[in-house]
């Protein structure tokens, strides 16, 4: 079957960088297998509501609206001329041996691939904050997609907290939508901001954009402050105990609270194809490792914020290239790509100054108090994990073995990176030295009777 | 405290209206809706954890944290976030009581 002259490509994902990554193939005249979880192709920064919403892409995705209009409208036509197939609402939940375990609703279905694009994005970076285990705590991702996919806000009385481009932007998005934003609280001090600056000037307008749509906020954005504790009742959060860059204790009552502090890659598949992973210091996590194409070997190609956090904009250009790669190794033409390389280094350069400006607050997470949850799947607190470092050591999957801390149902996206770096505190180790929790198939929980079915 | 349900609806309000069950109640959601959306139009969470004694609502709303399970009547369970609700879905916040 895997002649030559009709190789099988496999894209998995249909954000920005899954979808220009197809069409860069189809362009070259060959036939991809898009493999997606959403319901139509766009990922989540682009993500179009279901059938029967009517508000217009300016209103939903704002300055990014010909982007995002341009991209849906591309996969729509390529997907309609049967120029590339279109799994929608599919998990790849395995790789082996070349063939992808794909979960849809009509079970699991096996695709073999002689070549395979991972373009799997990125979920909301979170930290836990004591009490962040209450109903009405969300990521700022989620905020975004429930305001732009539903047209809902996830509460009456709304504080954002983290740090990053999207704490503002989705603080502004709520505010002009007709929510109640009662703060937008940044880990980050002013002056920790201005580190970042230069790498943030590599690309002014963006930069710009995000300081106006802070100032709309006025005086609801505080910088430098320290998180303490959410408040809840048995119905939900209540409020949120925080302190100010001053030190004073402030308590702000809301019943929902979004978090996040820029982006974690969504690097599950790239761990199953055996990639290399190496500790990425400015993001404080670990990143997968390839050429500057994207090329992870084996046949293996990965773009956008799955292996490097750009933002759409990077993303898009990665799925280009990584797509020449590939035609590259496949001994076919392939579009140039020089400018572009010289773009995503531009994109880098801000992408490493927002990393600087607005970090992870590690130390917050060291400091947690032994109680507080540090898995949300299955209420492992931090002194669960403490104890786990003490008798297994500074070693991430000997934790996650006696915690059960990257066990639950999420597979620890949403606790490894706190739970590593309280391994290292623990340990007295750096938290590349701690590693980072295995991948295990099936990477999204599949029923039982779905593998029965297949056989 | 919350009265009514969890979420504000502030745009796309003009959709046509479906019917649900929920622990046995009839409620109301609009089509489109995903199923986390429609339960908590009007509750204010969609399942209770299983290691602890607070009630969740979801954290990611993009299929990634599991914290949306929920259960139907016939023993199966959805992702709240990722699963439009249908007319006539008849969904648990328990595990059902004549689960197989």
């Amino acid at each position: 079957m895997s002649g030559t002259s009709s190789p099988r490509i496999v894209v998995v994902g249909a954000g920005p960088a899954g979808i220009r990554a197809a069409a860069t193939l189809v362009e070259a005249g060959l036939h991809p297998v898009v493999i997606d979880e959403g319901q139509q192709a766009g990922g989540q920064i682009y993500r179009r509501p279901p059938a029967g919403f009517i508000r217009t892409p300016e209103e939903l995705y704002g300055s990014e609206a010909a982007k995002a209009r341009a991209l849906h409208a591309l996969f729509d036509r390529l997907a309609e001329e049967g120029r590339l197939t279109y799994c929608a609402r599919s998990s790849v939940i395995a790789v082996h041996e070349g063939r992808l375990h794909v979960l849809g609703e009509g079970g699991v279905q096996v695709i073999g691939y002689d070549r395979l694009i991972l373009a799997t994005g990125a979920s909301d970076r979170v930290a836990p904050v004591p009490g962040w285990q209450y109903a009405g705590v969300y990521s700022l991702g989620a905020a975004q997609i429930a305001l732009k996919a539903q047209g809902v806000a996830l509460g009456r009385r709304i504080v954002l907290i983290g740090s990053g481009p999207l704490l503002t932007l989705v603080g502004a998005q709520l505010v002009k939508a007709g929510a109640d934003v009662a703060a937008v609280l940044d880990t980050s001090s002013w002056r920790q901001q201005t580190r970042g600056f230069w790498g943030l000037a590599a690309r002014p307008i963006v930069a710009l954009r995000g300081l106006a749509l802070r100032a709309g906020l006025g005086r609801r954005y505080q910088a430098g402050v320290k998180l303490e504790q959410i408040e809840a009742d048995a119905s939900g959060v209540t409020a949120l105990l925080w302190r100010d860059a001053g030190g004073r204790q402030r308590r702000t009552p809301c019943d929902m609270i979004g978090m996040g502090w820029h982006l974690r890659a969504e690097t599950h598949l790239a761990d199953l194809v055996g990639c290399t992973f190496t500790y990425d210091e400015p993001w404080r996590q670990w990143l997968p490792e390839t050429d500057e194409m994207g090329r992870a070997g084996n046949g293996v190609y990965l773009a956008g914020d799955g292996v490097r956090l750009l933002g759409a904009d990077g993303a898009e250009i990665a799925g280009g290239i990584a797509a020449a790669a590939c035609l590259a190794d496949l001994g076919r033409p392939a579009p140039a790509v020089g400018a572009d390389l010289r773009k995503l280094a531009r994109l880098e350069r801000f992408a490493r100054g927002l990393a600087r400006a607005f970090p992870w607050p590690f130390e917050m997470v060291r400091t947690l108090p032994d109680e507080a949850i540090v898995c949300r799947c299955e209420n492992i607190t931090a002194g669960a994990v403490r104890e786990g470092a003490d008798f297994g050591g500074g070693e991430a999957n000997r934790v996650k073995s006696l915690s059960r801390a990257g066990m639950g149902r999420c597979q620890g996206r949403y606790c490894q990176l706190a739970a590593v770096e309280l391994v290292a505190a623990q340990a007295g180790c750096t938290p590349d030295a701690v590693g980072h929790f295995r991948g295990q198939a099936p990477v999204r929980p599949a029923p039982i009777g779905a593998f029965l079915q297949e056989g | 405290m919350i009265t009514a349900g969890r979420i504000v609806r502030l745009a796309e309000r003009d959709r046509a209206k479906v019917q649900f069950l929920l622990d046995g109640e009839m409620r109301g959601a609009l089509a489109g809706d995903t199923v986390l959306t429609a339960m908590l139009a009007s509750g204010v969470a969609l399942r209770k954890s299983e290691f602890g004694p607070e009630p969740r609502a979801g954290l990611c709303l993009m299929g990634a944290c599991q914290d949306c399970w929920v259960w139907q009547e016939e023993g199966s369970r959805l992702r709240a976030c990722t699963t439009l609700i249908v007319d006539g879905m008849r969904l648990c916040t328990t595990l059902p009581e004549n689960w197989p």
